[in-house]
Order: C-alpha cells, then structure tokens, then sequence
C-alpha cells in the first residue's frame, strides 16, 4: 500500500526543470505523476513514476539531491465532498498531512490523491477502516 | 613643514621609539633581539627597513594588554575592535595619546572644512569603537559644537538636524545615504536642513556612492582613514581638493610593501600599507601591517600641505571583507559551516549593496536528501547556519540552498567571495 515517490531538491534556475526531465526521458522513466512546491530559491519536485528505484539512481549520479519516500495513494469519487470525506478520516484520528497532491484517473471517474502523511500505517488503517479505496504500488506505477 | 623637516623629526622620533619598545615591550624586546636590530642600529629613515614587521594576530595573541608598553596607571583609556575573528584587539591611551590623537583629528577635520562654526552630529555608534569618540575630542577640539547622538534613532536624528541647524554630520556613508532616504519619506523640505559637510569614514565609498551622498544631501563629502589598532580615525584625511588623504607624518610613518615578497615598494606605487606609530606612549606599533592596498605620494598638494598624501583604499591583501562595517574573513564563515550536518563542504559568499546597506549571502550545496520531506527540517538547516553566523560573524546573512555541486569547485585557491557592490 506504500507507494514510492521521489524528491528531488531543485534550484529555481533557468532551464533546470527540462534537464531533470530530460534524464528521465533518456532513461526511459514514465513519470506517473507530478508537484512541484517553490520557495523564492529553490523548489522540491515529487515525482511518482514507473521505476522508482533506476530514477533515484539514474539522478542521483547526475549529482541531485533525491530522496526516495513512502507515500499513500487514495482513490476517491470525482465529485465534491470526495477528498472532504477521506481528508476527514484523517484528522478524526490527529494523523497529520505533511503534503498532497491529486491528479484525476483517465479510465473513469475517480480520482487520485497523493499523501505523505507522518505515520504510514496508521493513516492506511484509519483510511481502509473509514472506508476509502487505497491504491497498490503496481496500480499506480502502471496508471 | 618643508619634507626635509618632516624626515629628520620622523627620524628623531623613530629612533627613540625603537628604544622606547625595546625598553619596554617584552614581545618587541625579543623580535628586535631575534632580528638583530638593536635600536643603535636605526640611523637614517631607511633602515626602517630591517624591523621585522607587526601583523594583527601579534595583538591578539597578546590579548588584552601584552603590548602595552606602560603600567595601567598611566592608561587613560582603552578600545578595542570588533573582534569578529576571535579575541578583540585592544587598544589603550594614556593622556597624551589621547591628546596628539584629538589634535590629529583636528588637523584632519579642519583640513576637511570644519571649523568653530560648525555644529556637527556624529552618528557613529559610541562605545569601544574608536570612530564616534576620536571625531568627538578631535572636533571638540577645534571648537566646534559637538551633537553626540551616536548611531540609529534615525527619525530623532534628524529631527536634531532640522532643530540644532547641524551643519555637519559624522557617519558612515551608507548610514548618511539612508539618513538622506528617511529624510526624504519624512517630507520636511530639504530647505529645513542645513547640512553643508560630511566627514564620513569607517567604510569603503566609491567615488559614485559619494557623489549619490552629495547630490541626495547637497553636501560636500570628505573621506579619512585610520584604524583601530593605530588610533582609530586620524591617520591621515582629505583636504577641500580630494587629492588623496594627508597622512600625519609627525605621528606616523607610512610605507607600502608587496604583500607576497614582503619588499618596501618605492613611493607612488600601490601596495600594502605598513604603519609604524611615532608617538604612542600605551601601545606602540612598529611596523603595523593594515591589510589595507593603498598609493603614497610625497608630492604637494595644491592646497600648501606638505605631508605626504595615500590614495582612498583599493581593496585588501587578504580576503577581508567589511560588510555594514563588521570585518568578515571567509575562513569565519567556513568554520561556522564546518560539522554542519546534510549540507557539503563548499561554500560561496555573495556581498550585494541593496539600497544603502551592505547584505551577505551565503550559498551551501545541500547534500542530503532525507530533509526534503519536511519543510520544517530544511528551513531548520538554514534558519541553524544563519544563527550560527550570526553568532560567529556578528552579522545577519541571507542563507540559500544549492544543488549539489553547483557551487564553483577551484583547483588551488578557492575563490569564494563574489563582491558585487561596485557592479552596476
């Protein structure tokens, strides 16, 4: 049920963005999904994709600093109150979100939610006993 | 005063001093005994040349009072430095220095136009630092009306300015430039302020930046040069024409030497400035190496004096830098980075002027990524280098967050310090 994302630390510089993007191009990595949150110097990009492990690698040794970290995905209805009801789920039980992000499911009308929440477990036993669709490693890797 | 003169009272003057530290300083008792130069050996001005040479950490090694050259009895009064790279190097007077020192500033203050007319504010900060207190007694001195409102407090500053008539103002350039700032958002006509001359000091002032301070307060702008560990301001001054700053011969000799050979370099070319303290009764200093790149010329000035006159300082033979008038050595800021966890070892140093004060940037490549998951954990990196800083260097600098090595890597020396004040 834990799904891995990287972070990858990136300087707000002209034309950082393309070179990160294209590494992952000529390795042959699908990004999945993707957020980027900025400050005025630099910006954390999260990326979900197809190989986890060969992305970390393969920027790792174009020098990045990269972190690869467990995350949960949600599927929830596409309508409104959807994300309310899981993010509710949650906080009944103090389980903190440290970030999210979402991103809508092409086959039908769900979509998806990202979240790296403190404590994994917890938050997968909060969501599944409140009755929330959680979403497999492989699911996600092959959206 | 013909140059002749001049040359026989510095030598008059050298020679007792020489006996005068070899009689009474231990430290400089051994370094002329271990040099062979026993004061006998002065016996013209030249053979100034075979004293070995004084640097800043003899003074710091010898915190506080090891240089001193007379009991505390006959000290009148201390100061001391900043002391940004470690111990403070201490400073005492006795009556008589502080005497020659007011006189020196006299000389240099009058040269710069001041007079007994003159009501002056000196916005210096008081207190161990011998900027505000060496103007005051020296303009006192010459009869001037002394405002010792000391730094900060703008507003009020300003409001004395506009309510003594002051007409003259004793700070740094960056602080008048913002005083001008502040006066200008206040929105009293400048017509309320009766400003005519600023002796301003204590930091590097391009020729632009004193025209912008001259042009926002429609004054006229002398520049003077001293340092603590010799006096504190007095050295040496401008006169009305600006032609390089008069050095007060009769209490110091000045040479410049090249800062790699360590050879005397001949009069007029550039190099660094080496100060040895003719008159000082408390801690004298022979041969004082300043750090300082500076030009001496011997020739006279238009305006009748004959001393000799340095240009504005050029720059330092280390990697000194002076930021909102606080000394910072790169090597400080490394050893506050030094043991600093996630982050890597290279480190660049970016010193902008924005508006009117100096600001320092600080740039380390962040090297572990295990911090990206809370933003709490990377802002405790920088928010912990920046008191770090603050502690070690006395000064609040912006930190940035860099991609791995995205920071210049140098093969030999390091250049770590982009200055970028003087770009355009």
């Amino acid at each position: 049920m834990i799904i891995k994302q990287l972070s990858v630390f990136v300087e707000n510089k002209k034309g950082r963005m393309a070179e990160i993007t294209d590494i992952l191009a000529k390795n042959d990595i699908d990004i999945r999904a993707l957020s980027i949150a900025d400050t005025t110097d630099y910006g954390i990009l999260r990326l979900i994709v197809d190989n986890p492990q060969k992305a970390q690698e393969t920027l790792k040794s174009a020098g990045m600093t990269v972190t690869l970290t467990g995350v949960i995905a949600i599927a929830i209805p596409d309508k409104p109150g959807g994300l309310s009801s899981a993010v509710k789920v949650l906080s009944e039980k103090d389980i903190q979100i440290e970030y999210m992000y979402a991103f809508l499911n092409p086959t039908d009308d769900t979509a998806f939610v990202i979240m790296r929440v403190e404590n994994e477990d917890n938050a997968i036993d909060a969501l599944t006993k409140g009755g929330i669709r959680l979403m497999k490693e492989e699911d996600i890797y092959t959206i | 005063m013909s140059r002749s003169d001049i040359k026989s009272l510095q030598l008059e003057r050298l020679k007792r001093l020489v006996k005068y530290c070899y009689d009474n300083v231990p430290f400089y008792h051994k370094k002329l005994n271990m040099a062979g130069v026993l004061p006998e050996k002065i016996k013209t001005l030249s053979d100034i040349q075979y004293i070995p040479y004084t640097n800043k950490t003899d003074l710091r090694d010898n915190y506080p009072f090891g240089l001193f050259a007379t009991p505390m009895k006959n000290i009148a009064r201390i100061h001391a430095s900043s002391g940004t790279t470690g111990k403070p190097t201490v400073v005492g007077y006795t009556k008589n220095d502080l005497e020659n020192w007011a006189e020196m500033v006299a000389r240099i203050t009058t040269a710069a136009g001041a007079s007994d007319e003159t009501i002056v504010q000196i916005a210096f900060g008081y207190g161990m630092f011998t900027g505000a207190l060496g103007l005051h007694y020296g303009l006192e001195k010459i009869g001037a009306t002394v405002v010792p409102t000391s730094s900060g407090n703008t507003e009020k500053q300003l409001m004395f300015m506009r309510d003594f008539k002051t007409n003259a103002l004793v700070a740094t350039p960056s602080y008048a430039l913002y005083m001008a700032e502040c006066a200008k958002e206040l929105g009293y006509p400048m017509s309320d302020y009766h400003l005519k001359l600023g002796i301003l000091g204590s930091e590097g002032c391009t020729p632009e930046m004193r025209d912008q301070i001259e042009a926002a307060w429609g004054i006229f702008v002398t520049d003077n040069y001293g340092l603590s560990e010799i006096c504190g301001p007095g050295m040496s001054g401008e006169c009305h024409l600006r032609q390089g700053l008069h050095i007060n011969e009769d209490h110091f000799i000045c040479e410049t030497i090249d800062p790699n050979t360590l050879e005397v370099l001949p009069s007029g070319s550039e190099g660094e400035l080496v100060v040895t303290t003719l008159t000082k009764e408390a801690i004298p200093l022979l041969r004082y190496r300043t750090k300082d790149l500076t030009r001496i010329t011997e020739e006279k000035c238009e305006c009748g004096r004959t001393t000799a006159r340095m240009d504005k300082i050029k720059g330092r033979s280390d990697d000194m830098l002076k930021i909102r008038g606080v000394n910072v050595f790169p090597s400080q800021v490394e050893s506050a980075l030094v043991g600093m966890d996630k982050i890597g070892p290279h480190y660049q140093l970016i010193v902008r002027r924005e508006g009117f004060a100096d600001t320092l940037e600080v740039k380390v490549e962040l090297i572990d990524g295990s911090v990206l998951e809370k933003y709490s954990e990377l802002e405790g990196i920088t928010r912990s280098i920046k008191s770090r800083l603050r502690t070690i260097l006395g000064l609040d600098a912006k930190v940035t967050l860099a991609e791995p090595k995205s920071l210049e890597r140098f093969q030999g020396k390091a250049k770590r310090v982009l200055d970028l004040r003087n770009e355009k």
